[in-house]
């Protein structure tokens, strides 16, 4: 038999002056399985405590009710009294008859009777609930880092740093993501090359660090703490281990006429490239598709120059199985194409360009060697429109969010075009200037004030080609006039949108996505780094448009939230999980499809359903969806509703 | 005056903090509910609130989060598809339908709690007591 211990506070006058406090301990001893009870002015004091603690000791209590103010505030004080004097802390429960009883009544026989039915209803919890111990779990104290642009590369940098070995997945051939496209970077227009390439060197060299690139995460099954990865190596052609990285077969290559996607289809580059000089790994791959070898069977030249023969068409896609405890997704944004903008000429006007073209243009490693070429003719543009939104904020054609960083990008572009041609006019269409940041708004403010940008508030409705100028229409609402300007060359600062496979990447992971394709937070406020499925941590604009600094320091947080999951020596988990009977399941598995987090599973040998004690986070979905009962939940079991709900309908006969 | 018995289920999250609020804003409201407390209300069977109305309860209330910000993701969904379906069959039972609630009330909403008790409550005195058909 249970001997259950009640103890009633006063909380000075903020219960006893609404409840009767020593009726309801009067009427308590006596109730069911009640072995002790008393009322006192603090419960939640020392002396409050000592009195618990006593209590326990001497009766030999097996439950405890605190009659208290909401569990919220003291239900793990009493939990930790309660296991100072040798008694299991998930056998406490609190009955709140401060926020929910003396506070919110005035009668004070009504509100009297009402404690007595509370506490009477939290009796019976604590007689069906079980002494239980948290869940502990093993930790491979090994993290995965998915993306290798800025923050994958602080994100394994830091995690790296910690101790902890680190493997670094990027699909490309490269590290660096887009930041090494970018030719300066806001505010203080410093060479993005010159601080990214410096990382992915450390990257590269660092013993913690194990790099695949031209790889990409083909699976993940398990749980937070013991994940098993399967990454697949793609076939470079190439021997990574022989390879010095001369690049005598790319400059040798006769196939050299293939749009280069570093340089957003502005160059070409051959079929066994490198992305960029300072790539890292700077060792080749052979585009399958456009190798002459692979297509015609003919060719050969690669193989041919090779001085250490390193090439190999026989390699074959590789798989690598890893086991980790912690994965950050870093995997980046895409731009949305200049292709997707009808009033914009669906990208069939060449002098229509976006940002990132623009950026490499700048570039002085790009197409044009940093001069600012129209890509028709070549020729030096002397007015360029500049329109920001370009799908951004547009909820009826395309996305109703702020990319965030076009605005600022935005004003760099039309300086950097000013720097470089000095006789040129540039206009920017805005719908709103938003530049919160340090030193954001001086930097916008200048390009307007002293580069003499012109900016022009309202919206492009049409883009055509006359001649060899590209004529935009648009409005100035602050005037009220309609606007037309004929450009030399147009940039659109397109809208950032998430990866277009990054909802296939989200089911592999088993982590949620919004409806845009960014991944979901666990929390918009107070867990903005981590998912909401265990052990994944978000980094970067995988997550939501953000600049570089802002995607920097969000990197580093997933690497504090990573290496807190490593300090301990095991992970601890709430108790409070789901549970089969396996002599009453049927097999039927509707608690399968209810469990959100994945950690209900059949199993095919036994067929019975099965509990993940790791993933199940104790919301209890399944056990209501169970139609025999053989699913319970620790501590809110069936039973505990049934007496807890015939007591609360009890008259207390008060 | 008839004087319902009601039981309420809250979900930790959301309605349960959100009647703490209404404590702490030493809000007041009618006595007629003794609140159960869950960690989701998706934990709540159909055969519970069914028990509730067996054991003489002359309502139920279901508290729980807003659509989209179910602590548990997708939760909030379920008890809303549970619900609506024992809401089709109660009277089969010979229960009014109306005498089963479900609301959504945040952790900020006080006084929206204050305001669905008390309607609630108000709704069921004018009910009357309930008795089998």
């Amino acid at each position: 038999m249970e001997k259950i211990g009640v103890f009633v506070c006063h909380c000075g006058l903020n219960i006893a002056g609404t409840v009767d406090v020593k009726k309801v301990a009067e009427a308590i001893s006596g109730y069911r399985d009640v072995a002790h009870a008393e009322e006192y002015k603090y419960m939640c004091s020392d002396p409050g405590q000592n009195l618990v603690i006593k209590a326990i000791k001497e009766k030999g209590l097996t439950g405890l009710v605190v009659a208290a103010c909401s569990p919220t505030l003291h239900e793990t004080t009493f939990r930790k009294a309660a296991q100072r004097a040798g008694l299991n802390p998930y056998k406490v429960e609190i009955a709140n008859i401060r926020e929910q009883c003396s506070w919110v009544h005035d009668d004070k026989a009504l509100a009297t009777s009402k404690a007595i039915k509370i506490v009477r209803t939290m009796v019976e919890k604590v007689r069906g609930d079980s002494p239980l111990e948290t869940i502990k779990v093993d930790v491979t104290k090994k993290a995965l880092v998915i993306g290798g642009g800025i923050s994958g590369i602080q994100a394994a940098l830091d995690i790296a740093n910690s101790g902890y070995p680190v493997i670094l997945v990027e699909r490309q051939p490269s590290i660096g993501g887009h930041m090494a496209q970018l030719s300066e970077t806001f505010p203080t227009l410093d060479c993005s090359q010159c601080i990214l390439t410096p990382k992915m060197v450390d990257v590269s060299k660092h013993p913690n660090i194990t790099l695949h690139t031209y790889s990409e995460v083909e699976d993940v099954s398990g749980y937070v703490g013991n994940f098993k990865v399967r990454i697949k190596k793609k076939a470079a052609y190439v021997d990574r281990d022989k390879c010095t990285g001369c690049g005598l077969c790319s400059e040798k290559c006769p196939s050299k006429n293939n749009s280069s996607e570093f340089e957003r289809g502005m160059a070409f580059r051959k079929a066994i490239y490198t992305p960029f000089p300072q790539a890292v790994p700077n060792k080749p791959v052979i585009d399958r598709e456009n190798c002459t070898y692979f297509q015609t069977g003919k060719c050969g030249v690669c193989a041919k120059v090779c001085t250490v023969g390193a090439i190999n068409y026989e390699q074959q896609d590789e798989m690598i199985e890893e086991q980790v405890g912690s994965i950050v997704i870093a995997t980046g944004y895409e731009v949305h194409p200049v292709s997707k903008f009808a009033e914009y000429g669906y990208g069939t006007i060449p002098d229509v360009i976006d940002g990132l073209q623009f950026e490499r243009m700048l570039s002085a490693s790009g197409p044009t060697e940093g001069e600012v070429k129209r890509p028709s003719d070549g020729k030096t543009p002397k007015e360029v429109v500049f329109i920001q939104c370009a799908g951004s904020r547009d909820p009826e054609k395309y996305f109703p969010y702020c990319s965030k960083i076009c605005c600022m990008y935005t004003a760099k572009h039309a300086k950097l075009y000013k720097h470089k041609v000095h006789d040129g006019q540039p206009y920017v269409f805005y719908i709103d200037i938003r530049a919160g940041g340090k030193k954001y708004e001086e930097f916008v403010q200048q390009a307007i004030e002293e580069e003499k940008v012109v900016y022009l508030r309202g919206k492009v409705s049409r883009i055509y080609r006359d001649g060899d100028k590209v004529m935009v229409c648009g409005e100035d609402t602050l005037l009220g006039k309609k606007v037309e300007i004929a450009a030399d060359l147009v940039v659109l600062a397109s809208a950032i949108t998430a990866q277009t496979d990054s909802r296939e990447l989200a089911q592999k992971l088993k982590a949620a996505v919004d409806e845009f394709g960014f991944f979901s937070e666990a929390h918009p406020k107070l867990r903005p780094v981590e998912s909401n499925t265990g052990g994944f941590f978000l980094a970067g604009a995988a997550q939501a448009p953000k600049d570089i600094p802002e995607a920097v320091a969000q990197a580093s947080a997933t690497a504090a939230k990573v290496t807190a999951l490593f300090s301990g020596k095991y992970l601890e988990h709430e108790p409070i999980v789901a549970t089969v009977v396996e002599d009453l399941c049927s097999g039927c598995r509707i608690c399968v499809p209810a469990c959100p987090y994945g950690a209900r599973e059949y199993d095919k040998e036994k067929k019975v359903a099965r509990v993940n004690e790791v993933l199940c986070e104790g919301c209890g979905a399944c056990v209501s969806a169970c139609a025999s009962g053989a699913t319970q939940q620790n501590n809110f079991s069936d039973q505990q509703f049934y007496e807890m709900i015939s007591t609360a309908l009890e008259e207390s006969n008060v | 005056m008839f004087e319902p018995k009601m039981i309420c289920f809250y979900c930790k999250w959301c309605t349960y903090t959100g009647a703490d609020l209404a404590g702490t804003s030493r809000m007041k409201y009618l006595p007629n509910g003794v609140v159960l407390k869950s960690m989701c209300s998706s934990r709540i069977d159909p055969q519970h609130i069914l028990e509730a109305f067996k054991k003489g309860a002359d309502g139920v209330l279901i508290g729980g989060c807003h659509y989209g910000d179910c602590h548990y993701v997708t939760g909030n969904q379920l008890t809303h598809n549970r619900v609506a379906m024992l809401q089709k069959i109660l009277p089969d039972f010979g229960i009014d339908p109306h005498r089963l609630r479900i609301e959504w009330i945040s952790a900020a909403e006080g006084a929206k709690l204050v305001k669905v008790i008390n309607t609630f409550t108000e709704d069921l005195r004018a009910m009357g007591p309930r008795r089998s058909k």
